[in-house]
Parts: C-alpha cells; sequence; structure tokens
C-alpha cells in the first residue's frame, strides 16, 4: 500500500491531538505550554505541505513559510513575557497568573 | 512496502514518540531536546513530500534559533520540579481520552476521504495542475483559477508548459519565484513581524539597573557657565567661637 495524502494528514491530526493533551496534561508549566503550541504549528503545517505536495501547488508551501516567521517571532515574545513573569513572581505556574481576575 | 513508505512510517513513529516524550517529560531541559528530534523528524517527512527548502528552513529555524532560545530560558529560569508535576497524572485520564478520541476521528476521516495517491510528474508541470484539477467541478470558479493557474506558469521561468519535457526547476527556485512576485507585500509584511517581534522581545526584557552612572548627552550640551560657577560674595570675618568648645577648655 502505497503512502496517500491520508496518511500524512493522520500524522498531522495525531500530532495536533498529542499536543491538546499535551496542553492539558502540564497546567501548570508555561514553557511546556510554549512547546505544545509549537508542535501544534508543527501539525497545521504539516497538513499544508501534504496537500501542497499532492495537489501541486506551490502556495501551501508560502503558507507555511509565513506560518513559519510568524510562530518563531510568537515563540520570542512568549519566551520575553516567560522571562519577565520568572523576574516578578519567581515561578512560572499558570494558576498563579490571576492578578487581572478576568 | 517500498522505501518510501518505510522512511514515512520511520518518521512518523519516531515523530510521534517524541512529541509524546514532550508533552509528558519530567525536566522541561529533556522536553526541549525531545522537540528537536521531533522538528528533525518532521523535516525528514518534508523531505519525504518534497518540500527540500520548507524542511531545511524548519531544521535552521527552529532547531537552530528558536529550539536554542528554548533551551537558554529553560536553563535561565530556577523551576522547581517537584510543585510543577503536582497534579499531572490527576488529569492525566481524561487528558489522555480526549486526545485518543480526537485522534482517532480524525484518524478515522481523514484516512477514508483523502485516498490521492502520488502526484507522478515533475515539480514544474504541477503548477498547471489545479486548473485542470478544478475545471470539471466547478464552473464558476474554474476560470478563476485558470486565470491564477496561468500566472503561475508565466512566473515560472523555465516551465514549458506546451511540451511534455519541462525544465526541471528546483522546488527552492520555484518558491523564490513566487515569493519575490506573488507574494512580494506578504513577505515585506513578514518582516515586519519579525521587526517588530525584535523590537518587543528587547523592550520586554530589558532592565536598566538603578545604580549604574551614564551620561545625559543633552543635559551636557544645553550646560552654561553660569549654571556651573556661582560667586559668593562674604563679608571677611572671624567666626566667633562656639560656647560649646569653650566648656570643654575649661573643664
Amino acid at each position: 500500500m502505497s503512502i496517500t495524502l491520508g496518511h500524512y494528514l493522520t500524522l498531522g491530526a495525531i500530532l495536533f491531538a498529542l499536543s491538546v493533551t499535551g496542553i492539558f496534561l502540564n497546567r501548570k508549566n508555561l514553557i511546556v505550554l510554549l512547546m505544545a503550541i509549537e508542535l501544534m504549528l508543527l501539525a497545521v503545517n504539516m497538513n499544508f505541505v501534504a496537500f501542497s505536495h499532492y495537489l501541486g501547488d506551490l502556495n501551501g508551501q508560502i503558507f507555511v513559510f509565513f506560518i513559519l516567521t510568524v510562530a518563531a517571532a510568537e515563540s520570542a515574545i512568549g519566551l520575553a513575557i516567560l522571562v519577565q513573569l520568572f523576574r516578578n513572581k519567581s515561578s512560572i505556574n499558570v494558576d498563579e497568573l490571576n492578578t487581572l481576575k478576568g | 512496502m517500498d522505501v518510501k513508505s518505510a522512511l514515512f512510517y520511520a518518521f512518523s513513529a519516531v515523530l510521534l514518540f517524541a512529541a509524546f516524550r514532550v508533552i509528558t517529560a519530567r525536566n522541561p531541559v529533556h522536553a526541549a531536546l525531545y522537540l528537536v528530534l521531533a522538528f528533525f523528524q518532521a523535516s525528514g517527512v518534508w523531505m519525504l513530500l518534497q518540500a527540500e527548502f520548507l524542511s531545511i528552513a524548519l531544521v535552521l529555524v527552529y532547531v537552530g534559533a528558536v529550539m536554542v532560545l528554548f533551551l537558554f530560558v529553560v536553563m535561565m529560569l530556577d523551576i522547581n520540579i517537584d510543585s510543577i508535576r503536582q497534579g499531572f497524572w490527576k488529569h492525566f485520564p481524561l487528558a489522555a481520552t480526549m486526545g485518543a478520541v480526537i485522534a482517532l476521528e480524525l484518524a478515522a476521516v481523514l484516512l477514508g476521504g483523502f485516498r490521492i495517491s502520488e502526484p507522478h510528474k515533475p515539480a514544474a508541470t504541477q503548477l498547471v495542475m489545479p486548473a485542470a484539477v478544478s475545471a470539471p467541478a466547478n464552473a464558476a470558479s474554474s476560470a478563476v483559477d485558470a486565470a491564477s493557474a496561468a500566472l503561475q506558469v508565466a512566473s515560472a521561468p523555465a516551465a514549458d508548459v506546451g511540451h511534455v519535457v519541462v525544465a526541471q526547476v528546483s522546488n527552492t527556485k520555484e518558491l523564490g519565484v513566487l515569493l519575490y512576485t506573488q507574494y512580494l507585500y506578504p513577505v515585506q509584511v513578514a518582516a515586519l513581524i519579525l521587526l517588530v517581534a525584535l523590537i518587543a522581545a528587547i523592550a520586554l526584557t530589558l532592565r536598566a539597573r538603578k545604580d549604574s552612572k551614564y551620561q545625559n548627552p543633552a543635559d551636557q550640551v544645553r550646560v552654561q557657565a553660569r549654571d556651573r560657577v556661582t560667586v559668593v560674595k562674604m563679608a571677611a570675618v572671624k567666626p566667633p567661637v562656639a560656647p560649646a568648645a569653650e566648656e570643654e577648655k575649661s573643664a
């Protein structure tokens, strides 16, 4: 059986489900939450690249390029916020981030 | 099973294992290192999909830059692992059930619904495929697709679509042509996003020391002689001896 588009999409789906599980599990660890978000973006990119290959449309890969750019910016700012948070609270526990009382 | 399938399954297995370890690793440093492994495997999978440029970019951007940033931050923070791991296994059954349900449902739909097999065409001819695929499907949108496909073909320099034999254009070259013609303004916007992220990250983490001494050039330029030296006129008189000192002397 040769590899079809569905195989790649399923790989992306399992990766996405794993990272959703990771977000639920690591509710106290902000840094692993950021890593789970990176994994999620990787799963989305996997779908884009697979569709781009199997449908023969290069625009999907361009989109992945932009997602990579935005993801790099997001993780840089996220980590900067994380460092500030740790300086102020000496903890990266998500449960302690309740000063806004939202 | 051919080589490509075997490679796909190998890469996928290691990718999923690494992703699982990322979310369950006890030490955040281990999680970051497993994330590096996951990105390498994903890059291998993308290589199978003939997206060479993106797969190299994934390794360079993610493993080279983002993950090093992650590792630096993890090592800078002094994290108490035991307090962080509290309640981890309490949430595990619910989270695992939910993840399994999501994965199974998506897999059932995707494996059944997308049985599109490998396109056996060189990369350059794939540029015209969208028009050919969508033309019988939808008459209204086919004109738009055909127009965009024509634009793509026009933008690919060496692709002679009239003939079966087309010039082999590499994935990187095709991406570059598309990126700097059709997507020129989005590239500029992406550059701007990176600049904003750079400035924001610096502004967030920059911390001025209170006790550091520094010069203020504006004040230095604005200074005038009469502000610096003040001539005080005083009468030349001998100060009177303090009475307390007198008493000490007599005692």
